[in-house]
């Protein structure tokens, strides 16, 4: 149980480990919707080459990458087919009863196929990258401008860190409660499906009710230490903005504005 | 211990129920407490000593009667944080107390919640660790600390808003005995040389002879208060309201059943080995 790492963080001391959460939500946010507008190998060649350099900046062991994008192989396949498939334009390649395969329809979904890998390794990199709990202080930080229409920034970012906090308490108690169960005879990991199912009731039940408990008890505690809601705090964690960030954000922003430059113009 | 004089608590015909028609939780409990002290309130299940903890600490407010700390009415709306940074509080659960990711986070956020600047908060946080001898730990998630461990931080987090109360809410009764040790030897050391006034609730007996005065409840009503050392005197009535005797006290008993001469004085371990040894030599 010790040592568990909650998400995908991986530790590490990389240029993109050392970034500001902030600038790096900023920066992904901004290349996930920059990629709809790359449409030709220029664009979604420089695109890919920036996400190579994130990637070799980060300093992480590939195979990292790699899993991340494990869970989503068989996605890509099926979109990269069925726009093979669909898609029609240029010369035809093969033509042979129901499969009709052109050039513009096999470019395209290399693109299709090549934005989707983009997307999943740049965002793996954010969660590969950044303590969960950086994050929650990074989204309570820059989502603080909403709370002046009453959106309970602070109540979330919380909420957030909390349930971090608390998943490896809950995944003690659920390995002791399934021990409790295992002695009492209840069999979890054989039998069909159904019966699996089944017998996860008698696990889930005593979790939830527990969890409840801990949710008053830890009310309770938070109350008596003087909590009262985002009402004259000051915070411990503290976000540093250092001169790389804005680095990292300049570039961001140049790569955005070729892009669009780039689209317009039409190479 | 002359500052032992000064009340800091003052409790006067406190009556609670948690529902209107009910049977009183609390039951016109009057109490004080001094600046300093020890006190221990034992008591079995269910007979109100962590309602009256709550009600100490402003958690919950009393149906009748006043209860004041440091001349602070606990029903005083303004006045409830300040009552609330000025008792701090630790509770049975280790886990369900950790608020914050990692020891620092846990011990800066009741700092937080006061406000305190951050420059200041470092300061705090490494003087409050170092007392309960944690700072090592200041990186660990709670999940990597033992229950003991856990219990300490918490009891830093509470001195870093420099309290003068500290109630301990049955805090070692989910302790293997090496924890337990650990939290009431700091406890006794906070309580000595920063004149934190503890109050210490329990049904632990082992726990309550360390402690200056003593108080027991059955029933929501105090039926006993005065020195453990006085009240160990007569031991049928703690057997009566289903509290398990220190082992001290068992053995002196038992020992006097067998007709051995030994007064009812002997409360530590010590004591009691030294009766004993003595027992012949003054015949």
């Amino acid at each position: 149980m010790n040592n568990l790492i909650i998400g995908q963080y991986f530790p590490g001391d990389s240029y993109l480990h050392r970034l500001d959460p902030r600038s790096k939500l900023i920066s992904v946010f901004i290349l996930v919707c920059i990629i709809f507008i790359a449409n030709s190998w220029t664009t979604y060649g420089m695109l890919f080459l920036f996400t190579c350099i994130s990637v070799a900046a980060s300093k992480l062991p590939l195979r990292f990458i790699y899993r991340g994008l494990k869970p989503v192989f068989f996605i890509l396949l099926f979109t990269f087919i069925v726009n093979v498939l669909s898609m029609d334009g240029g010369k035809p390649l093969i033509d042979y009863g129901v499969i009709h395969i052109t050039s513009g329809g096999l470019v395209f979904s290399i693109f299709i196929t090549l934005r989707i890998t983009i997307i999943v390794m740049i965002t793996t990199l954010l969660t590969l990258t950044t303590p969960p709990i950086s994050f929650a202080d990074g989204i309570e930080v820059l989502f603080s401008p909403l709370k002046k229409i009453k959106v309970p920034v602070h109540e979330f970012a919380l909420m957030m860190s909390i349930s971090l906090r608390f998943i490896p308490t809950l995944m003690e108690e659920t390995d002791k409660i399934m021990k409790a169960q295992a002695a009492r005879g209840s069999d979890l990991s054989t039998g069909p499906l159904r019966q699996r199912m089944k017998a996860i009731v008698p696990l889930l039940v005593p979790l939830f009710v527990s969890s409840f408990k801990r949710a008053d008890d830890l009310a309770m505690a938070m109350e008596s230490r003087g909590y009262r809601g985002d009402v004259g705090r000051t915070r411990f964690r503290e976000l540093k903005w250092s001169s790389s960030d804005s680095i990292v954000l300049v570039l961001v922003i140049f790569l955005v504005t070729a892009l669009i430059l780039m689209r317009i113009r039409g190479i | 211990m002359k500052q032992k004089e000064n009340p800091i608590i003052d409790v006067s015909n406190v009556y609670y129920r948690y529902e209107k028609e009910t049977n009183w939780i609390l039951e016109d409990i009057n109490l004080t407490v001094y600046q300093g002290e020890w006190l221990a309130i034992t008591g079995h299940n269910g007979s109100g000593k962590s309602t009256l903890a709550k009600c100490l600490k402003g958690l919950i407010m009393p149906e009748k009667g006043t209860i004041s700390v440091l001349h602070w009415d606990t029903t005083d709306k303004e006045k409830l944080w300040d009552i609330r940074r000025t008792v701090g509080m630790v509770f049975q659960n280790p886990d369900n107390q950790f608020v914050g990711a990692t020891v620092k986070d846990d011990v800066a956020f009741g700092m937080e919640n006061s406000g305190i600047e951050r420059q200041e908060m470092l300061k705090r946080l490494e003087t409050s660790l170092k007392q309960v001898r944690m700072f090592d730990y200041v990186d660990r998630e709670p999940h990597q600390l033992s229950g003991g461990q856990k219990q300490r931080v918490a009891i830093a987090g509470i001195i870093a808003l420099e309290p003068s109360i500290i109630i301990l809410d049955e805090a070692t009764s989910m302790l293997d005995p090496e924890g337990r040790k650990s939290v009431m030897k700091l406890m006794r050391h906070l309580n000595k040389e920063n004149n934190i006034t503890v109050i210490s609730i329990t049904h632990d007996l082992e726990e309550v002879i360390h402690a200056d005065r003593m108080i027991v409840m059955n029933d929501g009503k105090v039926i006993k208060e005065g020195k453990p050392r006085d009240l160990f005197q007569s031991t049928n009535d703690f057997e009566k309201v289903g509290l398990d005797l220190p082992f001290t006290i068992k053995l002196r008993r038992c020992l006097k059943e067998k007709g051995l001469e030994i007064s009812d004085n002997a409360l530590f371990e010590e004591e009691l080995v030294n009766e004993l040894w003595t027992l012949y030599s003054t015949n």
